[in-house]
């Protein structure tokens, strides 16, 4: 049942490894999506310092966001998904195994590349280890969230927008309390709560979201 | 529970109740008006202006159950696959959705005077906005496919995932410090607001409550002819 869900890891990670690009591509749109800031409300060091971290959480979860579409979409196509469904192993497992496999990808590289955009903004070095901290506690839930709305929405033809729409009411509180610990740590105040409760909804997510991907693709395949 | 699940059984009742909550609405509306804005002393603080209260929380009360009802008939679709379910739900959704999008218009236009604010983000009026938004999100995704009955259970999956923010709602003004008193009325010690305008408030809230059952059974008796004459077409094709 695990050697399964192992299995699973291992492909996604081989095809991640191949098509490197491909993750680099989320990375890419989080820094040219950063430099649009800048451009749009002054390259004032104080403005930007005040709101760097923020858009820099925004534009995180904006990138979970658009790498959804290949969470399940090609398995679809290529009817990966059925051997999913068929085999032994519980669903829910799998799609576990299946985020795990994205969020490597995805969520991992914003957290390392956090750092960098920091420096673009002018944050305090503080925000240089509290950014990628609170990031990789956050974009591990954002993804387990997504899961649920690119399931949900896996064949139906729909674009971005409507897993958008989906998915930021659910991705809200993870942002808000992701920011918080984060602008508490660059403050050198006192994080503890705010990273409490964001590792209480990674563990709620852990447990509840892949019940509900789950339901989902079932529901996808017929 | 699952004879329920035969439309014409249904379309009897739904007949049924239809005028006594119609009835209910005529009577009380005028009713519950007249005492919220006439009989209700004026606040001690805010004077007439606090009368919004007596369309503003009713509407928000409405606003959460409405979700509860969609999730509810939500899960019923899911677990026993009972067709009447998903469209009582189907048919609260935009009502909802019209009940939140009321109870953050009237609390933005009660905000600008007492708070000086059409809006704060804090997390009461937050989490109403993600309520909003899921109810818009239900009513997409249920018309987001070419199958209705695929469009009916992937949003019935969204609709049990959102219930998480209900009780965040509930209790956001007792979690956090916020603009927005805390509750008042469902509170341990009873309530804090006097007869004379709590009276006024459960009189509207009931009005709201049989304004919502009218308008569901329309939608309810809408959609069940909307099926009736999708089947017909295939039928006769």
């Amino acid at each position: 049942m695990l050697r399964a869900a192992v299995a699973l890891l291992e492909r996604d990670l081989r095809l991640a490894r191949r098509r490197f690009g491909e993750n680099l591509l989320v990375v890419g749109f989080f820094t040219l999506a950063l430099a649009l800031f800048p451009l749009g409300v002054g390259a004032s060091p104080d403005v930007l310092g005040r709101i760097g971290a923020g858009v820099i959480w925004v534009l995180a979860l904006l990138a979970v966001l658009l790498g959804l579409d290949r969470l399940f979409q090609p398995d679809l196509e290529g009817g990966g998904l059925e051997q999913m469904l068929l085999s032994p192993a519980p669903l829910e497992l799998l799609v576990l195994a299946r985020c795990l496999a994205h969020w490597l990808g995805t969520g991992l590289l914003l957290a390392l590349a956090s750092p960098l955009l920091a420096i673009l903004v002018h944050l305090p070095a503080e925000a240089l280890w509290a950014l990628p901290l609170t990031l990789l506690l956050g974009t591990p839930t954002l993804t387990l969230l997504g899961s649920i709305g690119a399931a949900l929405l896996a064949g139906s033809g729909k674009g971005a927008l409507l897993a958008a729409l989906l998915v930021l009411p659910l991705d809200i509180p993870v942002l808000i309390f992701g920011l918080s610990a984060a602008e508490a740590l660059i403050a050198g105040l006192d994080a503890t709560g705010a990273l409490l409760f964001m590792g209480a909804f990674l563990l709620a997510a852990l447990a509840l979201a892949p019940l509900a991907t789950a339901a989902a693709l079932r529901l996808a395949l017929g | 529970m699952h004879s329920y699940a035969n439309p014409l059984r249904l379309g009897r009742i739904l007949d049924a109740v239809y005028p006594w909550a119609l009835a209910g609405v005529v009577v009380l509306a005028p009713v519950g008006l007249w005492m919220s804005l006439v009989v209700a002393p004026p606040d001690y603080q805010q004077g007439d202006a606090a009368r919004i209260m007596y369309v503003h929380v009713p509407a928000a009360w409405m606003a959460l159950f409405v979700y509860v009802v969609i999730a509810t008939g939500s899960a019923a679709a899911l677990i026993w696959r009972h067709p009447m379910a998903d469209i009582t739900a189907r048919a609260a959704a935009p009502l909802g959705a019209a009940f939140t999008g009321l109870a953050l218009v009237t609390g933005s236009i009660w905000g600008k005077p007492m708070w000086g604010t059409w809006w704060v983000w804090d997390a009461r009026l937050t989490s109403v906005l993600i309520l909003f938004f899921l109810y818009l999100g239900y009513i997409a995704l249920h018309d987001a496919f070419d199958d209705p009955e695929r469009g009916a259970r992937a949003a019935a999956i969204l609709a049990l995932v959102g219930v998480v923010n209900l009780p965040i709602i509930k209790f956001s003004v007792d979690w956090w410090n916020t603009l927005h008193q805390p509750a008042s009325i469902l509170r341990i010690g009873g309530p804090t607001v006097h007869p004379s305008m709590l009276w006024p408030l459960l009189t509207m809230a009931l009005v709201f409550k049989l304004y919502f059952v009218c308008v569901l059974i329309l939608r309810v008796r809408l959609l069940l002819a909307e099926r009736r004459l999708a089947s017909l077409a295939t039928e006769r094709s």
